[in-house]
């Protein structure tokens, strides 16, 4: 008898690239509906657009390079581009930005640098600072979360008004649906000399950060907590991210309390917690060994702290993700691991 | 349960399936005499051994039909009384499908042995031990076939501090040592004691994964008074393979490209034990070896597989095939290599027959791109980055592959096992190794070249100047010159 000729290992672990994507998605879900709950049917009309233009955009890139496209499509890492950028948006972003931001996501930072497991920058990211460098008004436009004032939420149909033709409802003015963001408020103001406490007597503030987010951030936390545990993700890059933001908003909080925030609201505020565990982890783009991967995480951490308290933008997230994206090859190569056997030190 | 945990344990590995009830359940079977034996001249590693008899000659059974050609080499018998028909080229079980130098024996079924001598190792010189081995036949069973008659002999370097009985048999499926540690407890703690007469160890250890408690439980007895001690180990794959097996007992890390016995231990498979004690207590040469026959077969089991039995032989006494066989895996799905061909014999390495149908194999999916999740580099028992090593063989990268320590790596399978992206990642590691190799030897071809082209140089230079010196004392005679009679290109 003949037999085919193939080489070991013979068996395989069941998994998969979708199964690890899809994996990513999952743990979203507490978050956003968190998101949801207070910022309303903004976050998931943006999810929805997001999707549909990431999964059109990647089969279209898909059948200009000639690849597979169903296979492809299967990965689901498309989507999860196009939930991780959804999610950083402005609750009652215009379509049109959603739509430039997937698509610098998907079609320049994915596809044109070889696709999948090919792109030196996260996709999400460069989609959004993107958005952020073009159009800062729009994306600085955000809803008062619902937990602030009960009165003021929008139907579904207001807000697809509002996202799409620009319509806002006659029984509110925009000023009084929209407002800058906790980290926002807090930036502005230390720079008219208020101090942190006199600041986080502002309504926008919750019990340990801004309001409606805290509760998000728990949301992310559990999620992400989840995909460590599935080691869908590496835990050295959260935790690699979150005590470097800790050490460096410690030592700050330390040295003026007056005017530097405690170190448990820059861990809970913006996108903090969600980017540790969803954005920084994004493997292709991070680096990849197990110490690179602490101090990879770490220069996130500190670069965020840097960025809100002594640069130009309110949060940092996008910027440090991307700043060590281009770190991510070098780091990888001073910190190989001992091989087994090699001498030690 | 409560799982073991190591004393020393080592990165990565992983929990495999296991199908060790197939064919565990009963006992060795004896194998039926073939017709017709096709016996390999090398089964081991190093020298093919020197072919003794012709076609046409009688042989007996256990006499031996090629010679250990060389030190590293062993030699080779006859598994049963006959005629030997034919000493040529024949396919054998190796991955590169090439054929290798086989002597045909047609049985004449009386099965008759040569004489046999025992010897009391205990009244004998460890050099003629060891000879004794290596005519015996005697190498390493559990799958690399080095023979055992080097590794015994420790001239020239310090005592061995530990002897290490590998009963690991941590690949799927595979219950050959099982099964021979469950049965011949006592041949294999006699063999033992044969290697540590001749090592003189501090310690004996026997490594035996947790999931074999019968193996352990008939070992353990073997070995009551005689101070060697079996430590069973978790079930982690690839605890069998001799690096690891080392750091789970002894906690000591072989060094990069050495040996074991740089750090004072030696370690030999359990079935290479049994032959040792069946080649000194009986005098008799490794003419069979227990082969596990598994996966989709009727009737699973263990068979002590006379050398060149045919591995379709050994299916049909299995019951034969099952509907819908794809691939035919010699050892274990791990690291096994699939032949082409049943037709095949039965060779000192081969411990397991794995008939492989889509249920038992992983289906061929679609390679994706690496996505440097890292699961690979969890699971490395070399603590190697396997993606940054898959990026640099890929790229033809061969010097950073190797700054990335590629040679380490001991092809166990962990990484593509678990690769998410389907790579067949240990496939481009091969490749990439070859490549370097074969970049080794034509440097060592130019190097050699280009002392062999200096040295002519010098040569003639020195010729040159001879003669002109030679000229110049005979230039008042003026006699013809004579051509240079070694006028020849090789130095």
């Amino acid at each position: 008898m003949r037999f085919k000729t193939v080489t070991s290992p013979h068996i395989l672990q069941d998994a998969s690239v979708g199964q690890v994507m899809r994996r990513v998605l999952y743990a979203m879900l507490p978050g956003i509906a968190a998101l949801t709950w207070f910022f309303g049917w903004g976050i998931l009309i943006n999810l929805v657009l997001a999707t549909t233009m990431a999964l059109l955009a990647e089969t279209a890139l898909l059948a200009v390079r000639g690849k597979p496209i169903v296979l492809h499509l299967g990965d689901s890492s498309a989507v999860v581009t196009a939930w991780l950028l959804a999610v950083a948006l402005p609750p009652l972003a215009p379509w049109w930005l959603t739509v430039i931001g997937v698509l610098s996501a998907i079609v320049v930072a994915k596809h044109l640098y070889g696709g999948l497991g090919y792109n030196p920058f996260n996709p999400a990211m460069v989609g959004y600072v993107v958005l952020l460098i073009s159009f800062p008004r729009e994306m600085s436009t955000w809803l008062i979360p619902h937990g602030v004032d009960q009165q003021h939420a929008l139907t579904l149909l207001e807000t697809l008004r509002v996202m799409f033709h620009d319509e806002w409802p006659a029984r509110f003015t925009v000023d009084a649906l929209t407002g800058a963001t906790p980290l926002d408020v807090l930036r502005t103001r230390l720079g008219l000399g208020l101090t942190v406490t006199e600041i986080r007597n502002s309504p926008v503030f919750g019990i340990v950060a801004g309001q409606g987010w805290e509760w998000a951030a728990l949301g992310f936390l559990l999620g992400g907590l989840w995909l460590v545990y599935t080691h869908a993700a590496d835990w050295r890059i959260p935790v690699g991210m979150l005590s470097g933001l800790a050490v460096i908003s410690s030592v700050f909080y330390l040295l003026d309390p007056l005017r530097y925030a405690p170190p448990w609201f820059h861990l809970w505020s913006g996108a903090a917690i969600f980017g540790a565990f969803f954005i920084a982890t994004d493997p292709v783009t991070a680096s990849t060994t197990p110490r690179g991967r602490l101090i990879y995480g770490a220069g996130i951490g500190i670069l965020v702290y840097i960025i809100r308290g002594f640069g130009g933008y309110p949060d940092g997230v996008a910027f440090s993700v991307l700043l060590m994206n281009i770190a991510a090859p070098t780091i990888d190569l001073y910190t190989q691991p001992r091989v087994f056997g090699a001498r030690r030190g | 349960m409560n799982a073991l945990k190591a004393l020393f344990p080592f990165h990565g590995g992983l929990k495999t399936v296991r199908h060790k009830a197939e064919s565990n359940q009963q006992p060795i079977q004896p194998s039926a005499l073939p017709r017709r034996l096709t016996v390999p001249l090398r089964q081991h590693i190093g020298a093919i051994a020197k072919p003794l008899v012709q076609p046409g000659d009688p042989v007996l059974k256990g006499q031996m039909i090629g010679q250990a050609d060389g030190y590293i080499s062993a030699a080779i018998h006859a598994p049963t009384s006959g005629v030997v028909v034919a000493v040529e080229s024949r396919p054998i079980p190796h991955p590169s499908g090439l054929p290798d130098l086989c002597v045909v024996i047609d049985s004449d079924g009386e099965d008759c042995w040569i004489d046999r001598e025992p010897v009391d190792y205990r009244h004998r010189h460890p050099s003629e031990l060891r000879n004794i081995l290596r005519n015996a036949g005697v190498v390493g069973l559990g799958g690399a076939g080095f023979p055992s008659a080097v590794k015994l002999n420790l001239s020239g370097s310090d005592d061995l501090e530990t002897l290490i009985l590998n009963g690991a048999e941590c690949e799927p499926w595979i219950t050959c040592d099982d099964r021979l540690m469950r049965e011949r407890a006592a041949g294999i703690v006699a063999g033992l004691r044969v290697m540590a007469h001749l090592l003189k160890p501090l310690d004996v250890l026997i490594g035996i994964e947790e999931d074999k408690p019968e193996a352990i439980a008939a070992m353990t007895e073997a070995c009551a008074g005689t101070g060697y001690e079996v430590r069973p180990i978790p079930t982690r794959y690839p605890s069998g393979s001799v690096k690891q097996l080392v750091k789970l007992l002894t906690g000591k890390e072989t060094p990069v490209e050495g040996l074991p016995v740089d750090v004072g231990v030696q370690c030999f498979n359990v079935a290479t034990a049994y032959t040792v004690h069946r080649a000194i207590d009986h005098g008799e040469p490794v003419i069979s070896r227990i082969v596990t026959v598994t996966g989709h077969v009727r009737r699973p089991g263990n068979i002590e597989a006379l050398l060149g039995t045919s591995f379709a032989e050994l299916v049909e006494q299995c019951g034969g095939y099952q509907e819908g066989v794809e691939r035919l895996i010699m050892g274990g799905p791990m690291m096994g290599f699939a032949l082409h061909s049943d037709e095949i014999p039965v060779t000192k390495a081969a411990n397991c027959i794995l008939a492989a149908s889509a249920a038992e194999l992983a289906p061929e999916l679609p390679v994706m791109p690496c996505i440097r999740c890292g699961a690979c580099v969890e699971a490395c028992p070399a603590d190697l980055l396997p993606q940054q090593l898959y990026w640099h063989a890929r790229a033809r990268e061969f010097d950073k592959a190797q700054a990335h320590h590629l040679l380490s790596c001991i092809e166990c399978g962990c990484c593509s096992y678990v690769c998410p992206s389907h790579i067949p990642l240990v496939q481009y590691y091969r490749y990439a190794k070859n490549e370097i190799w074969a970049q080794e030897k034509e440097k060592q071809k130019a190097e050699l070249a280009r002392q062999r082209h200096q040295a002519r140089l010098e040569r003639l230079e020195r010729e040159k100047q001879e003669r002109e010196t030679k000229l110049r004392q005979k230039a008042p005679a003026k006699t013809p010159l004579t051509p240079d009679p070694t006028g020849s290109n090789i130095p």
